[in-house]
């Protein structure tokens, strides 16, 4: 293995891959990962079933902010109001329960307007988005700087799977990764699959599908195409929810305005890159995020070698520019994906045009 | 009387949002009073929108005393050419990302690449700038502002030449390209173009590129070319073989190919063109700053969303939009000082502007009249377009 890694430029390729390698068996890469791509995941989810239903979502990141927000609220005001509560099971306080719970309403509520907007009134798509992105921005920002809240309602703890899952063979590792962070990164493998399944092996999934195809189709065949909608789009509001608690109840214990970063946006690059599957968007999701985690890795712990040597030097030389590299990856990756430079990525068909029963005025 | 009848038709919509939109903010507003006082004040919206409306314009309708209010409208000129140059200088940059994404409606594209480009244009403005700094005046600002120019005109040739070729959809697109503005200039700033001295993070100082002020504390050149460009953008898109080639393509793309145009040209053409709208306002913030940090927040990008739409992406509405936006933020910090309401209230309000706006049918409904459409028709391209794949 040393040999191939003095070969000139194609050494470094192999230095990197074997720290890759060696970082996933032996570090929490994998975890971190995971943890850094949940809310990211959590958002595609709500994209895909937005999207497969035929409505555009460019407001993901809206609705994860005020869910964020009012999670964060209700988790504080409950936890001021029972401060020694009893941990629950799993060690879950009431507050933090109460805070998820107003998470994934707030989230619903968002989206219903969403889908209002977009089925009842027939507004154009893009702009309810872009609508709720700016009015959860300015609420949320209006609201926090009213009320500053001061308590806190700590964060979700990992739940502890039995020792002896942890201690077999191959699984292990594996099982571990999915508990090291908090309940809400652990669902959210469950979400993927279960989505996948019932997507394209279920009546409610072939139903969503033909509602995105081709409307009037659907509509010929009995399929009452606003209800389905307003279905999809609602639920897509319960993902969006808990991408915000994760981000106020499980990595963070705080809010602070903006917080989402542009994580609704990456959430809708990632159902791009993942060709609006619930399995393809949490690829994308852990590829864009396994830089962050990598970066964060390589900065605790440089890899050996000439490569550790150079990426050492670009840390010291250019420490800006190496992290934010890292950060402007997942939009890079896109635009490469969207121009069709590696593949296609094609959308349902009817998606971002409103229906309107035949007949009807 | 049937002018009247036809102004009323075209304002309707919009200022009955703005009207809902303040009146919502009201309700924010009054509960905002218990978070400050110890009761609830019922007047607080009354002082909070007057004293916006002082800040921005220097005019004032009420005194307010202890608890009694009394209708005194009166008027401090020092005061009021203050608020007013404020509110103008606001409102300029306003104007150009309100055009980058209404002439990007004309053709049936939604430009939301306005953060990005405005970034980028700024970027190049305070590269060039700092590099003419020690020029003649005249030739160092107009070097740096072509700059900014040809920068955001650059950003958004990006996702014109992307969706011409690759039918990428540009809303998806330039969402993209926002955030990669940031990160990369964050980085360039932070690690190439720092200079030694300051506190913070910057670039080098642009001198004698700085923006000139024609007028007032703040009344720079960019105002007077914002209003040049509104007048040719008029011209352009009503008046010119272009301007009709850009307007049809917007209304019906396949009907445009027939007839001998070419969607893809016009494509890459106008993305350009709103990007160098957008680069244009980067170029004027920057130089008025007379530096680029590398924190640079700002929200005139996602502004002109609502300029745009609020105008009904016509020139002179875009005008109008900009400067109510540009007077809500002049008057805005004499708001919070006033009435303790907090500055992030006038986002919430543009947003709830928005809101009604895209919720215009049932507001015409409401009013039973027969206004016409707020929301310019060639979106529906743009809507229409987001689940096709041209290639």
């Amino acid at each position: 293995m040393d040999v191939l890694f003095d070969i000139p430029i194609l050494g470094f390729i192999f230095q990197f891959l074997a720290y890759l390698v060696d970082a996933i068996f032996t570090t929490n890469l994998p975890a971190q990962t995971l943890q850094l791509a949940t809310p990211i995941v959590l958002g595609a989810l709500c994209g895909v079933l937005n999207e497969r239903s035929g409505i555009v979502n460019i407001g993901i990141e809206g609705m994860m902010l005020t869910a964020a927000f009012v999670g964060f609220m209700a988790a504080v005001v409950v936890s001021d109001a029972m401060p020694a509560a009893e941990a629950g099971i799993f060690g879950f306080t009431p507050a933090l329960v109460v805070g998820v719970l107003a998470a994934i309403g707030a989230g619903m509520l968002v989206s219903l307007l969403h889908a209002w907007l977009s089925i009842s009134v027939r507004a154009d798509q893009i702009i309810s988005g872009t609508v709720i992105n700016i009015i959860a921005l300015g609420l949320t920002g209006y609201l926090n700087r009213l009320i500053q809240p001061s308590g806190s309602a700590g964060t979700l703890d990992p739940i502890r799977p039995p020792a002896a899952l942890l201690d077999l063979p191959v699984l292990g590792p594996v099982i571990q990764m999915f508990f090291t962070s908090g309940p809400i990164t652990t669902s959210v493998i469950i979400f993927v699959i279960v989505l996948q399944i019932l997507l394209f092996r279920s009546r409610w999934g072939l139903r969503t599908r033909a509602v995105g195809e081709h409307p009037r189709a659907a509509d010929t065949v009995g399929i009452n195409v606003i209800r389905v909608r307003y279905r999809n789009v609602i639920l897509g509001g319960v993902f969006a929810g808990l991408a915000g608690a994760w981000l106020t109840l499980e990595f963070n214990a705080s809010f602070q305005n903006g917080m989402t970063a542009n994580r609704g946006f990456i959430a809708l690059a990632a159902v791009i890159f993942g060709r609006w599957t619930p399995v393809g968007a949490f690829g994308g999701a852990l590829l864009f995020m396994v830089w962050e985690a990598l970066g964060i890795a390589i900065r605790s712990d440089p890899p050996p070698g000439d490569l550790g040597v150079f990426l050492s030097g670009i840390q010291a030389t250019y420490p800006s520019l190496y992290n934010n590299f890292f950060g402007a990856l997942p939009y890079l990756l896109t635009l490469i994906v969207l121009a069709g430079v590696v593949g296609r990525s094609i959308p349902p068909a009817s998606v971002g045009r409103p229906y309107v029963k035949e007949g009807a005025t | 009387m049937t002018s009247l009848r036809r102004i009323w038709a075209l304002a309707a919509i919009p200022v009955v949002s703005i009207l809902l939109a303040l009146l919502v903010g009201s309700l924010l507003i009054s509960a905002s009073s218990l978070a400050t006082s110890p009761s609830l004040n019922p007047l607080l919206p009354l002082i909070a929108y007057e004293s916006l409306l002082q800040g921005a314009t220097g005019l004032s309708f009420i005194d307010v005393t202890g608890g009694a209010i009394t209708f005194n409208p009166s008027i401090k000129p020092d005061q009021a050419a203050r608020a007013l140059t404020s509110t103008v200088a606001a409102a300029s940059p306003l104007v150009l990302t309100g055009l980058a994404v209404g002439v990007g409606f004309k053709a049936g594209l939604f430009n939301i690449g306005g953060t990005g480009q405005v970034l980028v244009g700024g970027f190049a403005a305070a590269l060039v700038g700092g590099t003419v700094a020690g020029q003649p005046a005249p030739v160092a600002v107009t070097m740096a502002i072509l700059a900014g120019a040809l920068g955001g005109a650059a950003y958004g040739f990006i996702p014109g030449f992307l969706k011409a070729f690759t039918g990428a959809h540009e809303v998806v697109s330039t969402i993209m390209l926002n955030s990669l503005a940031a990160f990369v200039i964050v980085g360039l700033v932070n690690d190439i173009f720092k200079i030694t001295g300051p506190s913070f993070a910057r670039s080098a100082d642009v001198g004698n590129a700085a923006m000139p002020i024609l007028f007032g504390r703040n009344g720079n050149l960019g105002i007077l070319i914002s209003l040049i460009l509104v007048v040719l953008v008029y011209v352009l898109i009503y008046r010119t073989p272009l301007g009709f080639e850009i307007r049809t393509v917007g209304a019906n793309p396949s009907a445009a190919r027939y007839a001998g145009m070419s969607p893809r040209r016009l494509v890459v053409l106008t993305m350009s063109l709103c990007g160098m709208f957008a680069g244009l306002a980067g170029a004027f913030e920057i130089l008025s700053l007379g530096y680029y940090p590398a924190v640079f927040g700002t929200s005139i990008g996602f502004s002109g969303i609502t300029v745009a739409l609020l105008g009904r992406a016509h020139p002179v509405g875009i005008l109008l939009a900009a400067i109510l936006l540009g007077a809500m933020q002049a008057g805005a910090p004499s708001m919070q000082i006033t009435a303790k309401v907090p500055i992030e209230i006038i986002d919430v309000i543009q947003g709830l502007i928005l809101l009604f706006l895209a919720a215009e049918s049932v507001i015409r409904h409401a009013l039973r009249s027969r206004t016409e459409r707020v929301t310019p028709g060639e979106i529906g391209t743009v809507s229409r377009s987001y689940g096709d794949s041209t290639t």
